[in-house]
């Protein structure tokens, strides 16, 4: 335990400041806590779809986990169930195999129900295009708020495309706090 | 060149790696699977194509890896009744890639025990076959029914717990079917090809270079591996040569591939068992190593770094030395991290004995690669066939005899100092010169790529038609191979150590569905 605090000590803090939404410039992580919850009203929970990707993007998005980014720490968590998330984070193309999963995640994801596409192929099928056995882009068979493009993103593109999803919504209102919105259901 | 005593002559390829390629008939296709097995030899690959453009009916290819080298024999089928000897009888591994090679191409193996389809699932009907030549792939289905008989375990308080295809991390989707008692598992079968996206069919007619992007997308972990294998294959279907400084950095590549993907994993495997300070550390490393990979390569998986006729991106002396540098760091920072490892009996106590595959049940099935080595299974092309820059460098494969999750992590922390010493190696002695020659298309060839990426053995088989664009690109992953062992490894152990056991294999399924 001594070896694992001292080597812990020794590391200190690297967790950099996130981007701005789609843009270069960082800003500190508390302006992006107000920021979630004047939107959304609490932390963001997200749920990964994996639909068909080469598993390049998926690399990328475990990345956003890691110190650097401490994704976590800005107020946004992967979460297991599309029933707890409030976006899903897809990669792509759309497998035709996998086509009715995907649906039935969107289905089962409660308001407010946004979608990131990730990387080329989540955009619009990227190399692997549309065939017998692909659908292509993610759009193509789920409604999508914010595409990433990339072949993959890396984790700071992610992460600006996440933060863009969550500020392309408007600000829950005043006391109501959007009550239907996020009750927890099934749409 | 004679093998095994059989009358058919090998024409050897001209590729880095010794391999060799024969047309057989259908007596010798038997025999040579039967002799590779009692000699201990290894299927590498089975896939099937349409040769009927040239005048062949339909063929079936297996690769195997014997003392030699690589073996690639293929065995022409009659168009109107396609069907060959099965050798799921001499290697287990074949029955999957039999059962794609008849959704994909409509080839039959004679005999062979389970009928089931395994890549084609709802996407389209049981008489399309999308490798077909009167197909084009763009053809549109509805989504057709899909029951897939999964074999039931029947007895008192057994049930089943049904996973996926969306699973609860960020990993690829599959389907899993356990079937317990309690917490223990007696059953495991797995339901692959959910990311089935067609990618056999894409390389069909594109040019050798357009290929040469969609091979190092099959799976992006291993997307240098699958690059370099593809090269090869189209490099030796020419009979060109990479240039010295080209294969050089090729191997910095493959190597710093296999750091990154034993970092992650090392991470990982030690948040599995609750131990969350690991994967803080190993991807606080894995993310300096992929920063350097951007800067030094242009990207942070390498992608599109090895192209058929060298590399993409020169090193310059600046970059050398921030690679070593960097090598030199991070060697010190796992020795210090493999200390805490083997000193934290809580973390040992979860892997050891979890997972086991013995030696004798690995051999059996022919599980590769990293956890075939951690099986006792010593093959290591860099080591048995050690092609340019390996031949200098002296690898031996690192191998245990637990085959539990603690050899496969024991394993993993082994090669990763082997390649952080060999990168600093190569480093430190790059040749000089270009690190690229253009490699000119050619009619009606026959190229292959075998190299040992950080999960295993990678093999592509690429052939060109009469117009020198790709007729028949196939890439194999080692996961064909292991994930069939991974059902033997969980048996008996408890559905929580599963997400541990899966992970120290850690296999692709996108390399699996293609």
């Amino acid at each position: 335990m001594w070896h694992i605090l001292k080597y812990v000590a020794r590391r200190g803090r690297i967790t950099e400041p996130p981007p701005e939404p789609l843009a270069g410039a960082r800003r500190p992580a508390h302006l992006i806590h107000d920021e979630l919850l004047a939107i959304l009203g609490r932390a963001l929970a997200i749920r990964h779809v994996d639909a068909g990707s080469c598993n390049g993007c998926e690399l990328e998005i475990n990345a956003l986990n890691n110190p650097y980014y401490n994704i976590e720490g800005l107020g946004i968590r992967f979460v297991a169930s599309p029933r707890h998330a409030d976006m899903l984070l897809v990669t792509g193309p759309v497998s035709r195999h996998m086509e009715v999963a995907l649906r039935r995640t969107y289905d089962a994801t409660p308001a407010p129900k946004l979608v990131v596409a990730v990387g080329d192929c989540g955009c619009n099928g990227g190399i692997f295009g549309e065939s017998y056995a692909s659908r292509g882009g993610v759009a193509n068979v789920i409604p999508v708020d914010v595409t990433v493009p990339g072949c993959p993103p890396p984790p700071a593109e992610l992460l600006a495309g996440i933060l863009a999803a969550v500020r392309a919504r408007p600000p829950v209102g005043e006391g109501e706090a959007a009550q239907a919105d996020f009750a927890p259901g099934f749409n | 060149m004679e093998v095994f005593g059989l009358d058919c002559r090998f024409e050897r390829l001209d590729a880095p790696v010794p391999t060799f390629g024969a047309r057989v008939h259908a007596a010798q296709w038997s025999a040579l699977a039967l002799a590779v097995a009692e000699a201990k030899g290894r299927l590498v690959s089975l896939w099937g194509s349409d040769e009927r453009a040239v005048g062949d009916g339909f063929a079936v290819s297996a690769a195997y890896a014997s003392a030699d080298g690589l073996l690639w024999v293929k065995l022409g089928l009659d168009a109107a009744k396609p069907v060959y000897p099965d050798i799921s009888r001499f290697f287990p591994a074949a029955i999957r890639m039999q059962r794609a090679a008849r959704d994909l191409v409509g080839i039959e193996a004679e005999d062979a025990g389970d009928g089931r389809p395994w890549l084609r699932h709802g996407a389209w009907p049981a008489d399309y076959f999308p490798l077909r030549l009167e197909n084009t792939g763009q053809e549109r289905f509805e989504a057709q029914a899909d029951a897939y008989p999964f074999v039931v375990v029947e007895g008192d308080g057994v049930h089943e717990i049904p996973v996926g295809p969306v699973h609860a991390g960020t990993i690829e989707p599959g389907h899993f079917r356990f079937s317990v008692v309690g917490e223990k598992v007696l059953r495991l079968e797995e339901r692959l090809g959910y990311k089935h996206k067609g990618i056999e069919r894409r390389f069909m007619g594109m040019d050798t270079d357009e290929g040469a992007r969609l091979a190092g997308r099959v799976s992006g972990d291993s997307t240098v591996a699958y690059a370099w294998a593809y090269a090869m294959a189209a490099e030796s279907l020419v009979g060109a040569k990479a240039p010295e400084r080209a294969v050089w950095l090729r191997a910095v590549m493959l190597e710093r591939e296999r750091v990154a993907n034993h970092l992650g994993d090392l991470g990982a495997l030690g948040n599995d068992a609750a131990f969350g300070f690991a994967l803080a550390q190993f991807s606080r490393l894995r993310e300096d190593w992929l920063r350097l990979n951007r800067e030094c390569f242009g990207h942070r998986l390498m992608m599109d770094g090895v192209c058929p006729g060298g590399v993409a991106r020169d090193l310059d002396a600046d970059a050398c030395t921030k690679l070593r540098r960097q090598v030199a760091d991070i060697a010190r920072e796992v020795a210090e991290l493999k200390d805490i490892y083997d000193e934290h009996s809580g973390l040992q106590d979860r892997l050891v004995t979890t997972g086991r595959v013995t030696p004798e049940l690995a051999q059996r099935l022919g599980l590769t690669g990293l956890a075939g080595r951690a099986s006792g299974q010593a093959a290591d092309l860099r080591a048995d066939f050690p092609w340019p820059p390996y031949d200098g460098l002296a690898v031996t494969a690192c191998t245990h005899r637990n085959g539990d999750v603690a050899a496969r992590v024991a394993m993993r922390f082994e090669e990763c100092f082997a390649s952080l010493r060999m990168i600093d190696a190569l480093l430190a002695g790059l040749p000089g010169g270009a690190i690229h020659e253009p490699v000119l298309a050619m009619r009606d060839g026959v190229g292959a790529g075998w190299v040992e990426g950080w999960r295993g053995e990678v093999f592509v088989a690429l052939e060109t038609n009469a117009q020198g664009r790709i007729a028949r690109c196939h890439c194999h992953d080692p996961s064909w191979q292991n994930w069939p062992v991974l059902e033997h490894a969980i048996i008996g152990n408890i559905v929580p150590d599963f997400p541990l056991i899966n992970k120290s294999f850690n296999l692709s399924y996108s390399g699996q569905d293609l």
